[in-house]
């Protein structure tokens, strides 16, 4: 199944919840609106046509020309096939929502897919997107006291963390070389 | 104790300059206790003329003493550097010279005992009593040594005998000679220890296709054991700081003592006990029960709940196999019809056939009841789940380090010793060889070289000791080979397996004693049966063991010896 | 150990969190909390799992983790994909040459890079060969865990003999950094191939003596057949994948379901789970530690059949495609996934026109893997936690990247 296949399929269940995403690049992702997020991902998960299984990864990006954020989910579906025959991959897509960057947030899917509880979590600590109905919303990655989140293209690194002297190459206060 | 700071490494508080100062007073020190020694000598000489031994003993043989141990303090102190290397040469013969020097101490010990009692049974008048309840007095040493039979008090007894009736008149108190036979013990089991220590990582480098210790001391890093001991010994002494003091410093010798103890009872020959108790077996065991309580003190004063883990661990596993393992040794008890070690021993002496083990069916599958037990009741593997560092990192010895850490293994290795030397007491046939000691009786009562071949061929402490280092290695060579077992198969096989099998092996040697004659045709087939079967375990262990060692260059494969492609 | 109702174990969050209640005998329990690491022997490094322990029982297990985290992320997009690839290499540093090349092939996606033939068949060999050694640490430990200790340094000889070959082929010994963008850095040494072959035939017949040694042994059966059992259902859900989803009985495999490189063209099984009996000891469950153990023992056959048919066809010419060293990434990007020992390690790499990326990410087989943790360690005995553990077979460095 093609991810056109699968736009279209989420498309027509939830004609109001897709934003259009472009789909000739390498990779290719349907794009969904923020608060239509959960039910268009339990549709993706029970729909007999998708039944998408299996979380792959969930990515931040932080495209702060714009002014977002875009979580990328990518999904697969595995498909059991007969006695002693590898299983099939029945489909492969990836679903792309953009959040505003400051206090964007967005429905949980750690109970659609029990592997988005941490990346949900990696993805709040590091780019400081927040799930809403997350069972256990913390940073994971970073300390729990840590300030700031360090995935984010205008983060500061801090000078001094609990008398931890911190510093870049060549003393860069925000590196790129 | 000061604290510890930061200033203390880079500039410690035993600085070369104090060195040199205490080294100055240690030789001041001892300048002056000899030339004071010389002084009170002279004094001595010219204006007492009776020079009385005690004078001897107060005036001039104590400072001298006092004053080469100053000296070799001060010697030790300047030298370390220097010691080292000599130990590293001399260490071979250190630790020859420190078995010879139990084995001698023992002998001698028991040459001067009786020779004590030789005195005491002489003396003319038994009535008279001297201080602290004794019997002899010096007078009556001297007259035992100086005495012609017509005349007692003929003879002016020379100052030297007398100062040797000093020496020998202490030992008529048992209090004083337990305390050497103690030292003695102490001597064996800290040498047993250190071998062990050597031995297992020996064996477990062979095991695990690696050499193990190879540096310290030379040959195939034998003196391991020492420098381990030595250390751990120079370690920081640690306590925790909210540990709860004193029995944090306590428990380790609550593990060590009770295990040193049991030597008290434990036979390495018919002659070789400390005391053949009537009740020998019963201390050993209620001994080495006592060990659990100091694992147990250990693991809560740590304030560490891994520790406590461990500790917990403990009092369910270790106290649990105590049962099978008893009621294990009850049944060699039945047999033999005493709890005396060394009526139990004797009984055996008839060779490989007549060892208890191999005596009823009952008996044989009692010994591997007992061996398994015994391997829990040490905290050995399979069974080290209060010390599993893998869970418990570490167990009840978590938070211990240094001097005291080195004591729970002293202690754990003596225990190892103990458990295997009952098992060979009980069921492999004691101090004796498989051959029948009744082949040797004309060399048992020979000349000296003849009483020694005797010992080698078919009775004395070396097979006893021999045999319980060959079950010392089975539990090594276990401890290298298997997985741990989890807590809940632990005690599942100790309450719902070992425990009703020792109650059936129990009962069953019950009914054999009691239906089936001894020299009946049911018996010798079932002695011949499991002497076979015990021959054929023991031909295999050994023969596992001589086969691999033999082809251990073979079993690796060609890479794993000649490795390394590239250089 | 008194027996205690399921109902503890399974009631509802509050109920676990008392601290203290009254037991089944009117004996006032207490649960105890217990830190199981950042420093534990047998967390694999400095992973922290907190444990509510009701006595050995363990009530629940939550894993603590970023002891390790270096945002490599973050120094991917301040880094040209080239200077990435030693990052690459400490994240599952036990296996450096399987990330190397998993970034790189997810970077010729991105840049439309073919790699030579003979580059192909170099990487395949590092990869599996790589394989097989992650996978020896994988048993090792896991025998270290169990309280066996001897498994451990019979694993690390053999893996001493593919570190020489890495050693020879690129200079180092972990971290590798010698599959690169557009094939390796340098061509296979002389005798690099007869003396695989010869560590091969001396490999095989020791997998053997391992399963001997450890696999059947009656105790290690006994601790791990039928312990932490994760179904199929469980195992997808929760986004586990490599051994740690092919011990529940799902036969997938990135190398042969999509292949990527040229896994295509080599003749191999996928080993899955088996529940006891017909050579499988009896009491093994599909998706327990059992399994996920003896899942990878397979694997390391099945490397060495495919580094077999390697040998045999590994052509000659050149081993690196020409890529500029300062190439412009194009305004795209790219998710791929490649099968590590450990799962399938991940990348989405995110291009902007410019030669530095925008965005690296990495999704670690090891982070996806561990965090079905709490949900398994939960009502176990505390000995089953190290097995469970040990079991799932993770590498810290990628969990915290």
């Amino acid at each position: 199944m093609t991810p056109e296949e699968v736009a279209s399929l989420i498309g027509s269940a939830f004609p109001d919840a897709v934003v259009d995403a472009p789909m000739n690049t390498l990779h290719p992702a349907v794009g969904v609106v923020p608060d239509r997020w959960r039910e268009v991902a339990l549709f993706l998960r029970d729909d007999p046509r998708l039944r998408f299984n299996l979380l792959r990864c969930l990515s931040g990006v932080d495209r702060i020309a714009e002014g977002r954020i875009e979580l990328v989910y990518d999904l697969m579906s595995l498909r059991p096939a007969g006695d002693g025959r590898p299983w099939s991959c029945g489909a492969v897509a990836a679903v792309r929502i953009g959040v505003p960057r400051d206090g964007g947030s967005l429905p949980s899917v750690a109970d659609v897919w029990p592997a988005a509880e941490w990346h949900e979590r990696e993805v709040y600590d590091l780019l400081g997107v927040s799930f809403d109905g997350h069972p256990d919303l913390r940073r994971i990655l970073c300390p729990d006291d840590w300030v700031g989140h360090p995935l984010r293209k205008d983060y500061v690194f801090p000078v001094e963390y609990h008398g931890i002297p911190g510093s870049t190459e060549f003393g860069q206060r925000s590196p790129r070389h | 104790m000061t604290e510890f700071t930061a200033q203390d490494v880079i500039r410690p508080r035993w600085s070369p300059a104090l060195r040199a100062r205490a080294i100055r007073r240690f030789m001041l020190a001892g300048l002056i206790i000899m030339i004071g020694t010389g002084v009170a000598a002279v004094c001595l000489e010219i204006f007492g003329r009776s020079l009385s031994p005690l004078w001897l003993t107060v005036g001039i043989v104590l400072p001298s003493v006092l004053a080469f141990g100053a000296l070799f303090v001060v010697f030790a102190i300047t030298a370390h550097a220097l010691l080292g290397r000599l130990l590293k040469r001399l260490a071979f013969v250190l630790f020859i010279g420190s078995l010879a020097g139990i084995v001698l101490t023992a002998w001698g010990a028991s040459l001067l005992f009786g020779l004590v009692d030789r005195i005491v049974a002489a003396r003319p008048d038994p009535i008279a009593q001297t201080i602290f309840g004794g019997e002899l007095t010096t007078d009556e040493i001297v007259r035992f040594f100086a005495a012609t039979p017509e005349d007692p008090k003929a003879l002016e007894a020379p100052p030297a005998l007398e100062f040797v009736a000093y020496l020998l008149w202490p030992w008529q108190f048992r209090l004083l000679r337990d305390l050497v036979l103690a030292l003695v013990i102490l001597g064996f089991v800290s040498v047993t220890a250190s071998f062990a220590i050597w031995w297992e990582r020996k064996v477990a480098g062979r095991i695990q296709s690696r050499l193990g210790p190879m540096r310290v001391g030379g040959w195939h890093g034998w003196a391991q054991g020492i420098a381990d001991g030595l250390k751990l010994v120079q370690k920081e002494d640690i306590v925790p700081g909210r540990a709860d003091g004193p029995v944090f410093r306590l428990a380790p010798y609550l593990v060590f003592i009770p295990v040193l103890t049991a030597f008290l009872a434990l036979p390495f020959s018919d002659r070789w006990v400390l005391r053949d108790l009537e009740v020998g077996l019963v201390l050993v065991l209620g001994l080495l029960g006592i060990d659990v309580i100091g694992v147990i003190l250990a693991g809560w004063a740590s304030h560490n709940k891994w520790s406590m883990y461990g500790a917990l661990r403990v009092a369910a596993q270790m106290v649990s196999y105590e049962i099978p393992m008893g009621m294990a040794l009850l049944l060699p008890v039945m047999a033999a019809g005493t709890l005396r070690p060394g009526a139990i021993g004797a009984l055996q002496s008839g060779g490989f056939h007549t060892w208890l083990a191999f005596c009823s069916p009952f008996l044989f599958a009692a010994a591997g009841v007992y061996f398994v037990a015994s391997l829990a009741a040490c905290k050995r593997a399979p069974f080290d789940l209060p010390e599993a560092e893998s869970e418990l990192t570490g167990g009840f010895h978590t938070e211990y380090s240094g001097f005291r850490w080195a004591v729970f293994f002293f202690g754990e290795y003596a225990a190892m010793f103990v458990v295997c030397g009952l098992a060979v007491l009980l069921f492999l046939g004691a101090w004796h060889s498989p051959l029948p000691a009744s082949w040797g009786e004309s060399l048992a009562g020979g000349s000296w070289w003849q009483r020694g071949l005797y010992a080698l061929l078919f009775s004395g402490p070396a097979w006893f000791i021999a045999k319980t280092y060959a079950l010392l290695f089975v539990h090594i060579w276990l401890r290298w080979t298997l997985p741990r077992i989890r807590i809940d198969q632990v005690m599942y096989a100790c309450v719902q397996v070992m425990l009703p099998m020792t109650m059936l092996l129990l009962l069953g040697q019950m009914f054999w004693q009691l239906l089936v004659p001894p020299d009946g045709i049911t018996a010798r087939a079932a002695n011949i049966v499991c002497t076979l079967a015990g021959a054929a375990i023991v031909a295999a262990f050994v023969g596992t063991a001589g086969w691999g060692y033999l082809n251990r260059r073979r079993l690796v494969g060609p890479l794993a010896v000649n490795h390394l492609p590239g250089s | 150990m008194t027996a205690m109702p399921d109902a503890m174990f399974t009631s509802e969050p509050d109920l676990l969190f008392d601290a203290a209640r009254d037991g089944p005998d009117g004996l006032r329990t207490e649960e105890m909390l217990i830190n199981m690491g950042p420093q534990h022997p047998s967390t694999h490094g400095v992973l922290r799992v907190l444990l509510r322990t009701d006595g050995e029982m363990v009530v629940e297990a939550v894993p603590h983790i970023g002891y390790l985290h270096r945002c490599a992320e973050k120094i991917g997009e301040n880094l040209q994909p080239y200077q990435f690839i030693p990052k690459t290499d400490r994240m599952d540093y036990l296996a450096a040459m399987n990330n190397n090349h998993v970034f790189s092939l997810a970077v010729e996606r991105l840049l439309g890079v073919e790699v030579p033939e003979r580059a192909a068949y170099i990487r395949v060999i590092m990869a599996e060969l790589n394989r097989i050694a992650s996978h020896l640490v994988a048993f090792g430990t896991y025998g270290l865990d169990m309280g066996a200790f001897t498994a451990v340094l019979y694993a690390f000889r053999e893996r001493e003999y593919i570190l020489d070959l890495f050693e020879a082929a690129c200079g180092a010994r972990l971290t590798y950094s010698y599959i690169t963008i557009g094939g390796v850095t340098f061509d296979l040494p002389e005798r690099f191939i007869e003396r695989l072959a010869e560590f091969l035939d001396y490999f095989e017949p020791k997998i053997d003596e391992y399963d001997r040694l450890l696999s059947y042994n009656h105790i290690f059966v006994k601790r791990t057949a039928g312990v932490g059992v994760i179904s199929a259902e469980d195992a997808i859900a929760w986004g586990l994948t490599g051994p740690c989803l092919r011990a529940s009985g799902v036969r997938w495999d990135l190398r042969r379901c999509l292949p990527y490189e040229i896994y295509d063209r080599f003749e191999f099984d996928i080993p899955v789970g088996r529940p006891g009996g017909g050579g499988i000891p009896r009491g093994v469950v599909v998706g327990d530690c059992w399994n996920r153990y003896f899942v990878r023992m397979q694997e390391m056959r099945e490397s060495v059949r495919i580094l077999r048919q390697c040998i045999a066809a590994i052509p000659a010419g050149e081993v690196r495609a020409k890529v500029p060293k300062n190439v412009r990434l194009p305004a795209d990007e790219v998710y791929f996934e490649g099968e590590n020992p450990r799962g399938q390690l991940g990348f989405l790499v995110v291009g902007d026109g410019s030669p530095i990326p925008w965005r690296v990410k990495a999704r670690g087989p090891c982070f996806c893997n561990l965090s079905i943790t709490s949900h398994v360690c939960r009502g176990v005995l505390l000995a089953d936690v190290p097995a469970i553990i040990g079991s799932i077979d993770i590498v810290l460095g990628e969990v915290d990247r």
